[in-house]
């Protein structure tokens, strides 16, 4: 197999890699990049923990050839935060016990993020909705619905 | 050995044309090589890791400019790259089209709708896809094209079973043209699954033309109870060209249920599949009217 040169930003950072067809974007941010809060999951596109930010849009780094991100730019849960300040869906993430095991974390964050950007006021309804491909296996889904609700009110 | 999803075994080699024409070259020269047309992915990716689905030659066709955007001047007609995401944020797709909407935003969640592209969707041809019953509803139409020339086939013939389709080795469908809608006209989409990212147990797309309190003409499309999405056309025959009334769309529910020919599966039964057709039947023809403007 060829490998493939490719260049794209991630949390700002410009980054040039050489990598080969069958590279999937996970492994790249988790074993090349040594960014291991994008977590696997199941691998199928089912669960979500794998979700990165291309270009803002949420999207599974499972399914992502690396080889496709070419001139992209990938915010992941390290690129949240500024410096030592927590973005404020981290904060409200903390504040309201969001945040159980901490496996599916990463991926509720980021999607969040992605929530209210496109819509600044959701209903619960519109929460739950937008974050069903996000699976939590401890079942915290009720302090993570009240989390983005709150970060969603701050931000007015 | 149980399937290790983390990677992706095979090799094969990436390919990136960055134009129509250079991808129609691609496509020619690899037609007899096993190549593939990537997309979103959501779909090939995970039956290139599961299923043990090989490819040689996998050519990427998101970064191609004359396939990334969606034209609503007369209809929609929407390019083979565009996310699923983004069309349904388009406003007439909404308004004119809200069968389309509702199929679009019954598929998985976000961060799928965000990779998967609705010409992925019709190609991939599952049984289940949530855009096939709108656009066969609608009338849509795929546009192939190929070295050799191009074609357009409506996507209720192109489509043959699970998972074939009439697509040759060298051609790509650069885009769906859906027609444009009346004012008298009205849809609606169905779909019952276990929880809302599924995969549809059944799914349904109703389209009609109103003229006063008479049903024009009209379509009855339902997915997950055939090898393909499938009309029924014995349910749209008592429809059209009749006044509309409770009892009406009763009978025709009734018919649609007895039409079908759905089978048991780990999803669902062909007793609920039967029973739950006439149900939504009835519930997206009554919508349909109300949004044709029409009144029981």
């Amino acid at each position: 197999m060829k490998k493939i040169e490719i260049e794209f930003t991630i949390n700002g950072k410009k980054r040039r890699l050489s990598v080969k067809p069958n590279d999937l974007l996970i492994n790249i941010i988790r074993n090349d990049l040594f960014l291991t809060g994008t977590k696997y999951g199941c691998g199928i596109g089912e669960c979500g923990a794998c979700t990165v930010l291309i270009n803002d849009e949420p999207v599974l780094s499972c399914l992502t050839l690396a080889a496709t991100v070419d001139g992209k730019e990938i915010t992941t849960i390290e690129g949240l935060a500024k410096g030592n300040e927590l973005h404020p869906m981290q904060i409200a993430f903390l504040k309201n016990a969001a945040v159980q095991c901490g496996f599916c974390t990463p991926s509720m964050i980021l999607t969040a993020t992605a929530l209210l950007k496109e819509n600044p006021n959701p209903t619960e309804d519109e929460i739950r909705d937008y974050m069903r491909g996000n699976i939590c296996r401890c079942t915290g889904y009720i302090q993570i619905v009240k989390a983005i609700k709150s970060c969603a009110t701050e931000a007015k | 050995m149980p399937t290790n999803t983390k990677i992706l075994a095979q090799e094969f080699e990436y390919l990136a044309p960055k134009s129509l024409d250079e991808a129609l070259s691609l496509l020619d020269n690899y037609k007899d090589k096993n190549s593939r047309i990537l997309a979103g992915g959501t779909d090939l990716l995970v039956k290139m890791k599961t299923i043990d689905l090989k490819t040689d030659y996998l050519i990427n066709i998101k970064n191609i400019p004359e396939l990334n955007f969606i034209d609503t001047t007369d209809g929609l007609k929407i390019r083979a790259a565009v996310p699923l995401s983004h069309i349904e944020r388009i406003g007439k797709v909404k308004e004119r089209y809200p069968a389309l909407y509702e199929g679009i935003k019954s598929i998985a969640a976000i961060a799928v709708r965000n990779m998967g592209t609705i010409v992925g969707n019709i190609c991939n041809a599952s049984p289940a896809a949530d855009t096939v019953p709108p656009l066969v509803a609608y009338g849509a139409e795929v546009k192939l094209v190929s070295k050799r020339g191009e074609r357009t086939i409506s996507v209720e013939d192109f489509i043959t079973g699970v998972g074939k389709t009439v697509i040759e080795a060298d051609e790509l469908i650069t885009q769906v043209n859906i027609p444009e809608m009346n004012k008298n006209s009205g849809s609606a989409f169905s779909k019952k699954g276990r929880v809302k990212a599924d995969i549809a147990k059944i799914n349904l797309a109703v389209c009609l033309e109103r003229e006063d309190n008479i049903c024009k003409d009209c379509k009855i499309v339902l997915g997950s109870v055939a090898v393909k999405a499938i009309r029924a056309k014995e349910a749209e025959g008592l429809f059209k060209g009749q006044t509309v009334s409770a009892s009406l769309i009763d009978k025709i529910a009734k018919k649609a249920s007895e039409e079908i020919k759905p089978i048991d599966d780990i999803r669902s039964s062909v007793e609920y599949r039967t029973e739950i057709a006439r149900v939504i039947v009835e519930d997206a023809v009554r919508i349909a009217w109300g949004r044709a403007g029409g009144e029981l």
